[in-house]
Parts: C-alpha cells; sequence; structure tokens
C-alpha cells in the first residue's frame, strides 16, 4: 500500500492542487488502512488506493465550495517552484475543470487507464468516464488556446 | 506537473504525517522498521504486546512484511518510533554494554512445544550456553532434540530470544537461521566461545 504514495500525490496534486494534497493524502492512506483488512486477497491494491483518493479529493472539492471562499481572494499559488521543468499553464488548466472532468483526463492522460477503471475510481460507468474525459480535454484545449 | 524527486519529498512527508495519524487513531497493528546492526539491516516488528519479529538480512524483508500482514494483522506499517526502545537495547547489546533484553515480547507467532523450547532457551544467560538436548529435557521431552533443533530453527525473535546460545553436546555449533557465521559472531560478543 505504501508503494502508491507517489502515484497518489501526484494524482492529488493535479486534482486539488499543493495545499489540500497533504491533507487528501492522509485522508486517503487513513481509510485505506482502516478498509485494507477487508480488501480481498489479490485485488488491485493501487487501482484501489487510487480510487479512495478521487473520492477524497472529490469530499475537497465540495467542502472547498461550501465553504465559498471568493476566488479573488484565494492566494496564486504556483503549481511549480520556477526551477522546475513544470508546466504551471497546463495545471492551473487542469485545476479548473469541474471535478469530474479533472478527474477523468488525470486518470486518463497522467495515469494512462483505461476508461473501465477510469470509471471505476470515479464511481460511474465507463461511457460517463470516457465522455468526462472527452469533455474535459476539449475545453482544456480551449483553455489553453485562449491562454497561450 | 512536479519533478519526480518533488513529488518523492512531499509525499515522504505527507506519508510521516499519516503514520503519526495512524498510530494515534490505533489504527497501526503491527509497526515495523529497520534497524542497522553489525550483522546487516536488521527488520524488526512489534505489536501492541511486544516485540514480534526480528529477520536477518538474508530474508527478504518485503517478503517478511507481507508474511506479517498474513499471519499477525494487515494493519501493517513501517513506524520507526514504536520500535525506538528495540533498536536502543540492541545497539546496547551489540556495543557490549546490555546482557539481557528487557523489552515485552508477543510469542504469538510459535505455538505448541516450539513455544515452550523458546521459553526455556530464553532463560539461558548471556554468556553461558546449553545443547539442544538440555532444551529439549526443560521444554518437557528429553528425547525430541531434534524437534527441539526444529523449535530453534523457527525462533521468529532471533538475537532476543537467544537461539544462538543452544549448541551440540559434543560441542558443535550446530544450525543457525540467520547463518553459522552470525552464530558464531554473537557467540564471540558475548564471550561464549573463544
Amino acid at each position: 500500500m505504501q508503494e502508491q504514495r507517489g502515484p497518489v500525490y501526484r494524482l492529488l496534486l493535479a486534482m486539488v492542487g499543493p495545499h489540500g494534497a497533504d491533507d487528501c493524502f492522509q485522508e486517503t492512506f487513513l481509510s485505506a488502512l482502516r478498509a485494507y483488512p477487508r480488501l480481498p486477497a489479490g485485488s488491485n491494491v493501487r487501482g484501489w488506493v487510487m480510487t479512495i483518493a478521487t473520492r477524497k479529493a472529490f469530499d475537497h472539492l465540495r467542502g472547498q465550495k461550501r465553504r465559498a471562499v471568493p476566488v479573488s481572494e484565494l492566494p496564486e499559488v504556483p503549481v511549480t517552484d520556477p526551477e522546475s521543468n513544470g508546466e504551471p499553464e497546463l495545471w492551473n488548466a487542469v485545476r479548473s475543470l469541474p471535478p469530474r472532468q479533472r478527474a477523468a483526463v488525470v486518470h486518463r492522460y497522467v495515469f494512462d487507464m483505461t476508461y473501465e477503471d477510469v470509471g471505476r475510481a470515479l464511481g460511474c460507468s465507463e461511457e460517463a468516464a470516457r465522455a468526462n474525459a472527452y469533455e474535459g480535454r476539449r475545453r482544456l484545449k480551449k483553455l489553453l488556446e485562449v491562454s497561450g | 506537473m512536479l519533478r519526480t524527486a518533488e513529488v518523492d519529498d512531499l509525499s515522504a512527508r505527507a506519508m510521516a504525517a499519516f503514520r503519526d495519524r495512524a498510530e494515534e487513531a490505533g489504527l497501526v497493528d503491527v509497526a515495523y522498521a529497520t534497524i542497522d546492526s553489525p550483522l546487516g539491516e536488521l527488520l524488526v516488528a512489534g505489536t501492541r504486546r511486544g516485540l514480534v519479529r526480528i529477520s536477518f538480512p538474508t530474508e527478504e524483508h518485503g517478503l517478511v512484511v507481507e508474511e506479517l500482514a498474513t499471519t499477525v494483522s494487515p494493519r501493517i506499517l513501517e513506524a520507526p518510533a514504536r520500535l525506538d526502545d528495540v533498536r536502543r537495547e540492541l545497539d546496547e547489546y551489540f556495543d557490549g554494554e546490555r546482557t539481557r533484553f528487557d523489552v515485552a515480547l508477543d510469542m504469538q507467532l510459535t505455538h505448541g512445544f516450539t513455544r515452550k523450547v523458546l521459553r526455556v532457551t530464553s532463560r539461558i544467560p548471556f554468556g553461558s550456553v546449553s545443547t539442544y538436548k538440555d532444551v529439549a529435557r526443560r521444554a518437557g521431552n528429553d528425547r525430541a532434540y531434534r524437534a527441539a533443533g526444529n523449535a530453534l530453527g523457527a525462533n521468529p525473535i532471533p538475537i532476543v530470544v537467544p537461539c544462538h546460545r543452544v549448541l551440540h553436546a559434543d560441542g558443535g555449533l550446530g544450525g543457525y537461521g540467520g547463518g553459522l557465521d552470525v552464530k558464531r559472531f554473537l557467540l564471540h560478543l558475548e564471550h561464549a566461545i573463544d
């Protein structure tokens, strides 16, 4: 289970950003540890932990919405430090997508998951996962064209 | 996205915070850690009851952890702080400053005759040795010296339960799970053999 920390952290960074990632990460592994004894032997541990992480990210984003902090008051948080070779515009754009599209895009294009597995992680059908990834990708393209 | 090294660093810190919270929440049934020793890296594991396992570098640590997850509890986590006492006592032992271990033991990985043999063995003092035959007799079956040998070979907590102090009656070293070099090393350390 602990071997999944890299992928899980990466997923959460992409989903909720650097400020929420730590908390979601801890919540993910706490839930996983609680549920682990009930996980059938031979299960896909990575897929399972990633699914929990996705749900935690959704919870986090819902909570954020409820707290309704005006967007203008949020500090600008760069996704990466200036020296890193990341692509801040891309990741900021990813995080401007609605949660389900964001999750679908990250699972599909960052982690190369099949739509079946994306659906499982998001708790929806394969078709819905495909539609969310497609719509997310379309929006991303548009966003990046406008800003870049 | 971030570079791999950065994600590694950030996720390691988040993992440490998670471990603390898991401990606080009482979710960790088995804690394990690796400890440097003159014998190489030892894997030590403990439950709330006490030290449950020590494994030598010759054993694949990953497999030992998996085995503990199956036999003791799947709620197993690397949590070095919980094994600080074990680490300190082992350090002192290898430095020649400790002749008796005081940490509590959890013998749940042993049963029946094996447990009896190991209990008898844990009473052999630092610096002295016993024989398979004698250990078998004290465990209640003086003809079962072969079974006693097997029991000692199955010792889940070597060093602390000093199965290295059991030799053949003719003075031969007998066997040892960690290898005979390790047995010899420990007996030298305790000045039990020349």
